[in-house]
């Protein structure tokens, strides 16, 4: 689409109103850049080899058994084995650890600011060193933060890893065969999710709308209220029609319904869960037998 | 492949929303044999839609609405056949289903329960049937065209193997290289599944060819029997008994003359067209700084229409500099254009070009890339001034107005009357002169008996005519406009080019973006085509 284009003036200009009664000719051209033709490459599953192979529940399921176990422990061993193990996995797995890092960064923003907030106000331990109003930095401060911060880079890390490229159909698929949800809940829900797109289309235009009325000067927030009112109702009206060219397809009633897509676990989705539990596992192996580990909810060892 | 037809008999059928006090239709008689091709006509609110929605059998049960007399696919209750009806409704956004090409196409077999390895046999089939044969299943549908979206939604149904094939106005919203399109999909399939088909569509002649009756329906009364079927025979029949009721009621009847509404031809320009438009006063109070325009050219608005082509001969009023236009990437680069008070100009070209993206560029609404959209000096805000994006939004009222190709991302009032009165409101009017010009361009757009109500009740042609009325309550004297005829009528058709001729001869300059040959015939406007360029 970026390709430069010039205008090119076929005709000698705008036709003189002596020439009205002729029928007109097409007196400009405006040459645009040509439509994206091409086909749409596909994309990857996952920029993982490994999770691509893993099917779409078990990858929710594998990021569940990573991180749960994670959220019982506070210490900094275990956090930092688990995240080191992680980077490993992935890096095996086909991601490097500098394309982790560079596609988890709001996850890396995240443990800052947890970072933060627990080195200023977390509860007091040890001697205090320094404290104004509520902020109290004590000696303990400083490892519980960096604990906090990693534990949160190893919990969120592997999650958004493993979405990255997940398909909605694929997972949808595999929510109703493994998993036996409702198909009319699964399909259905997939398919207002696509509604998203149109809904931005029609954000845009309606803030372009309310500049041409002259409603665009005011104060934004009131502007804001009245164009999320107009894509409400567009949203209900775009719902409906969908709903109609669904049942139309014969969706939504309850007889009984195939599949189209083979949605089944294998082998490889076994060896998916034991090496996602065997992170925590062996993470918090780690800081036991080194006596590090520091249970959560207990108010500290 | 090759399906079993079905019949379709409707004995007094009739259907009242739950919502609705009065029956949408009554009375509906008809049997349509196996491999019958009819063309369902009727004037805006007869029902043709509820009738299409009733043989789909997607009414609804008692609790959406009341149903009287019968309908039955081959002896079956519609709402029973599931199946044997495939229905292919009019826009195409909302028909796409999945996001995967292959998967949107079996969505409809999986739903009937048929069995996998014989899904994907029927995807393909129905894919090549409509000329998709060629694309990767996996293929996204994000980026498919309206007519391809439209092929893709009837590759879905036919999947489903229907005996009878509904087409609510499936090319209503396509450009005419769609239209084709989808007309040729729709004969090689009846041609080879031998299907029933009924089609509704205002342009008659789109599927004159593939047709062999035509049904009309009437407008029901609200207290008696009567509507239902008001003709029914072969086309040649129909149009020749019923041609006149026919395009009265909004129907594109075939062989009927396109009127004549050139520059020059100022008999139409009628005395209540002048008076119904607004008049220069309501720009007056907004036009604080214009004072040295005021005896210029452009001023020409309320002025005697016989000056009119005299006074374009001078400066544009709205031009392009070294223009480039986009959202991000530039569409277009270079644009050098002239527009000029007393004309129109219809940009063309085909769907995707970035027509509508130059269009909200010209009215002020997208900042230009590169180089400049630029204002006839006395139209401007001040002289210095004359780039439309750097006014304020209350600037644009009176000198650039924008008619969006959806109606409904105009609307901002609860009320029809409230919806027109907003411009003059901003433009300092108050509350009772802002209703008056209000009831006066609601008069003109026939909209008056929906003064009370909410514009999204409206029907589609007339919350075209609303859009349009809100916006020339402003009087403004560039009026853009995306696609003003896309879906409507003749009814609503003829209405918009006299009135859009009647602004033209009143001195505002129009540009708008559309397919429609046939406006620019009538209106005699001068062509703008947007071509692809060569890689080169």
């Amino acid at each position: 689409m970026s390709e430069s284009v010039s205008i090119r003036i076929a005709g000698a200009g705008r036709d003189s109103a002596s020439d009205a009664a002729v029928k007109p000719a097409v007196s400009d051209v405006v040459t645009v850049s040509a439509q994206d033709t091409r086909e749409d490459p596909l994309k990857p599953a996952s920029p993982s080899w490994f999770v691509a192979k893993v099917n779409p529940v078990s990858r929710i399921i594998g990021a569940l058994l990573l991180c749960i176990p994670m959220f019982f422990s506070l210490d900094l061993v275990s956090a930092t084995t688990a995240l080191g193990i992680e980077f490993v996995l992935l890096w095996i797995g086909g991601v490097a650890p500098w394309t982790v890092c560079r596609r988890t960064w709001p996850v890396w923003i995240a443990a800052l600011g947890s970072f933060i907030s627990v080195f200023l106000y977390a509860k007091v331990s040890g001697r205090i060193l320094w404290s104004v109003g509520w902020i109290v930095i004590s000696e303990g401060s400083f490892p519980l933060a960096l604990a906090t911060a990693i534990r949160v880079a190893a919990i969120a890390v592997p999650g958004v890893i493993l979405a990255l490229g997940l398909d909605p159909t694929d997972l949808a698929d595999g929510l109703v065969e493994i998993l036996h949800f409702s198909p009319r809940f699964v399909y259905g829900g997939l398919a207002g999710m696509r509604m998203f797109t149109l809904l931005q289309d029609d954000w845009r235009a309606l803030g372009l709308s309310q500049r041409s009325r002259g409603l665009g000067d005011g104060n934004a927030v009131s502007r804001a209220l009245s164009q999320a009112f107009g894509l409400l109702v567009l949203s209900i009206r775009r719902a409906t029609k969908l709903a109609t060219a669904m049942e139309a397809r014969g969706f939504g009633s309850d007889a009984p319904r195939s599949q189209a897509r083979i949605s089944r676990l294998k082998a490889v989705d076994w060896l998916f869960y034991a090496i996602c539990l065997s992170v925590p596992l062996i993470s918090l192996g780690v800081a036991i037998a080194t006596g590090h580990w520091r249970l959560a909810f207990t108010g500290g060892a | 492949m090759r399906v079993e037809p079905a019949a379709v008999k409707a004995s007094g059928w009739g259907w009242r929303h739950a919502t609705r006090k009065d029956f949408a239709l009554r009375a509906v008689d008809f049997a349509i044999r196996p491999g019958e091709r009819v063309l369902l006509l009727g004037a805006s609110g007869a029902g043709k839609s509820t009738l299409m929605a009733g043989l789909a059998g997607v009414l609804g049960g008692d609790e959406e609405g009341e149903q009287e007399g019968s309908l039955t696919i081959d002896g079956v209750d519609a709402r029973e056949a599931r199946g044997r009806v495939g229905l292919v409704l009019q826009d195409p956004d909302s028909q796409i289903i999945l996001e995967r090409l292959g998967d949107d196409a079996a969505f409809g077999c999986e739903n009937l329960n048929v069995p996998r390895s014989e899904i994907w046999e029927r995807v393909r089939e129905s894919l090549d049937l409509v000329g998709l044969g060629a694309l990767d299943l996996r293929r996204s549908t994000r980026h498919l065209s309206g007519g391809q979206r439209q092929r893709l939604a009837l590759a879905g149904v036919l999947a489903m193997k229907p005996g009878l094939l509904l087409l609510d106005e499936p090319t209503a919203n396509l450009d005419p290289a769609g239209v084709q399109e989808v007309h040729d999909a729709v004969r090689q399939v009846i041609e080879t599944t031998g299907q029933t088909m009924v089609v509704v569509e205002h342009h008659i002649d789109v599927w004159l060819d593939l047709v062999d009756r035509v049904i009309v329906l009437g407008r029901p009364d609200a207290d008696s029997l009567s509507g239902g079927v008001i003709a029914d025979g072969t086309p040649a029949e129909v149009f020749a008994s019923m041609g006149d009721l026919l395009a009265e009621g909004g129907a594109w009847v075939p062989g009927r003359a396109i009127p004549d509404y050139r520059p020059g031809t100022r008999v139409i320009v009628e005395a209540d067209d002048t008076e119904a438009l607004p008049a220069d006063s309501n720009v007056d109070s907004n036009k604080e700084s214009a004072s040295a325009g005021d005896q210029s050219d452009i001023d020409g608005f309320g002025n005697d229409v016989k000056t009119v082509a005299a006074k374009t001969a001078g400066h544009p009023v709205l031009s392009c500099r070294d223009l480039s236009f986009g959202r991000g990437t530039a569409l277009g680069t270079g644009i050098d254009l002239d527009f000029h008070a007393g004309e129109v100009t219809a940009l063309m070209g085909p769907n995707g070009a970035g027509k509508s993206t130059f269009a909200l560029t010209l009215a002020g609404l997208l900042r230009p890339i590169d180089g400049q959209v630029l204002v006839a000096e006395e139209l401007a805000p001040s002289p210095n001034r004359r780039e439309p994006i750097h006014w304020k939004s209350r600037e644009l009222l009176g000198r650039i107005g924008m008619v969006f190709q959806e109606p409904e991302h105009q609307f901002a009032a609860n009320f029809v009357r409230d919806e027109v009165s907003i411009g003059p409101k901003s433009m300092g009017q108050s509350q009772d002169e802002a209703y008056r010009t209000a009831d006066r361009m609601l008069e003109r757009m026939n909209l008056t008996r929906f003064a009370k109500a909410n514009p999204y009740t409206l029907s589609g042609g007339e919350k075209r005519r609303l859009s349009v009325a809100s916006m020339l309550a402003a009087a403004p004297r560039i009026l853009v406009m995306d696609e003003p005829t896309f879906g409507q009528d003749f009814r609503t058709w003829t209405e918009m080019v006299r009135l859009i001729a009647a602004i033209r001869d009143h001195g505002s300059c129009v540009i708008m973006v559309t397919h429609d040959e046939a406006l620019v015939d009538a209106l005699g406007a001068r062509r703008v085509m947007f071509q692809e360029g060569s890689e080169a």
